[in-house]
């Protein structure tokens, strides 16, 4: 998802009679569904994943705006652009609510940047893909924003206070991202036979690096129990992965595309589809850093950061001198 | 020095008249460029009609080791609330 992979301190569950006084009060109150709130007595453990998973979210959101950033002056009419403007402006506000969840943890947001920018932590995979032609806003908003909805909706119910209600507001406006890109594909699909085609090949090439978003399989991914005993992650990988599948495939059909999976089908058993899994050593290599633009990210990133500190440290220094000289006058 | 911006908590009262509610943080240097900032991050939406901000430095907040001492004597007062009184029907709306 926008946080793969998150590492906790232990794989497997930490059993209760291992678990000090403390810590047990504090899984029966998950247990209970009780909010866990800034100042509430939370193990490390606990907090050391939230601010990792956070971040890294957080990290997704403002990273994410690159590939669709890369479209805004080149959209196809004003309408679109205007669009496409106000969807990217909301994952800078969605960066802001992920941040701020985080510093309730006790780090600081810069601290968090900074720690992106030397490659301590991560952003998710999905946006170290290129955006080649306008049908890939398209395929973004749908397939990207729709496998994020999936994971953020059961997030509204994660147990740390400050990132459920920053879910809550997230989700609000995610909808809004799914439609518009859905809309795109439409009016793509339905075009002329050009048109047709790049919505067909932004579909192929968003596809598996959509369903890589989701993260590694559950029998690989040893983060899993511990973090779903915290109810910091509420539904497993694979379980995500299955319902984005189930809920797309009929969305591929309405537009008269095709998978590209050519072993997709309903299992009459099941009822679900099956699918060809993604070639995780592609997700690994990504992560790592050699996708196809982890480099330009990153560049551009820590450009932008570096060459608006004077703008900052500016901004700072007038309202300090404002402050002092108000403070003469009193 | 620390070129890092305070924090400030944001405060919207919504359309329908109601108290101004806390509705997330940001970062600014002072308290014009967070109502400027407030504006673009939190009422996109026609969420709000005015807005507060405070610094969050400023915040003086009940510690959740109070919870018991602070919120638990309401807990036996029933007869605060209406419903603690049987008002017979005859004796018409109330």
């Amino acid at each position: 998802m926008y946080a793969q992979m998150v590492k906790t301190a232990r794989s497997g569950v930490k059993p209760r009679d291992e678990m000090t006084e403390q810590e047990r009060a504090f899984q029966d109150r998950v247990d209970a569904n009780e909010k866990i709130e800034p100042k509430d007595w939370m193990p490390d453990d606990y907090r050391r994943t939230l601010i990792r998973q956070i971040g890294q979210h957080a990290h997704s959101e403002v990273v994410g705006q690159l590939p669709e950033g890369n479209w805004i002056t080149r959209a196809p009419t004003l309408e679109r652009k205007a669009i496409l403007l106000a969807k990217v402006q909301d994952e800078a506000g969605h960066g802001l609510y992920l941040y701020s969840a985080a510093e309730t943890l006790g780090v600081s947001r810069d601290e968090l940047i900074e720690l992106l920018h030397q490659g301590k932590m991560k952003y998710s995979s999905i946006f170290n893909y290129p955006t080649l032609t306008w049908a890939d806003v398209g395929a973004i908003g749908w397939l990207v924003d729709g496998a994020a909805i999936m994971n953020q909706v059961h997030l509204q119910r994660t147990s740390y206070g400050p990132y459920a209600r920053a879910m809550v507001r997230i989700c609000k406006e995610e909808s809004f991202h799914q439609r518009q890109g859905y809309d795109i594909m439409m009016k793509m699909a339905f075009g002329t036979p050009e048109q047709k085609a790049m919505a067909q090949d932004a579909l192929n090439r968003f596809w598996y690096p959509s369903l890589m978003m989701f993260g590694p399989p559950d029998q690989d991914s040893v983060h899993t129990a511990q973090s779903m005993a915290w109810k910091i992650k509420v539904a497993t990988n694979d379980e995500l992965r299955q319902k984005f599948v189930d809920q797309t495939v009929p969305q591929i059909e309405y537009l008269g595309l095709t998978c590209p999976d050519p072993d997709i089908r309903l299992n009459e058993e099941t009822g679900h589809f099956d699918f060809t899994p993604p070639d995780w050593s592609e997700f690994f290599a990504v992560l790592k850093g050699n996708g196809p633009c982890n480099k330009d990210r990153m560049k551009a990133r820590i450009t932008a950061w570096e060459d608006g500190a004077w703008v900052r440290e500016g901004m700072l220094a007038h309202a300090r001198k404002k402050a002092a000289a108000t403070a003469a006058a009193e | 020095m620390s070129s890092e911006w305070p924090l400030w908590e944001v405060f919207i009262r919504g359309q329908h008249g109601l108290s101004h509610r806390h509705v997330g943080s940001l970062h600014a240097p002072d308290a014009e460029t967070a109502l400027r900032n407030a504006r673009d991050v939190y009422t996109r939406r026609n969420e709000g009609v005015s807005i507060w901000v405070v610094e969050a430095a400023h915040i003086t907040a009940s510690s959740p080791s109070d919870k018991g001492p602070l919120f638990e004597p309401s807990e036996s007062k029933v007869y605060r609330h209406p419903s603690f009184y049987d008002i017979p029907d005859d004796a018409g709306a109330m």
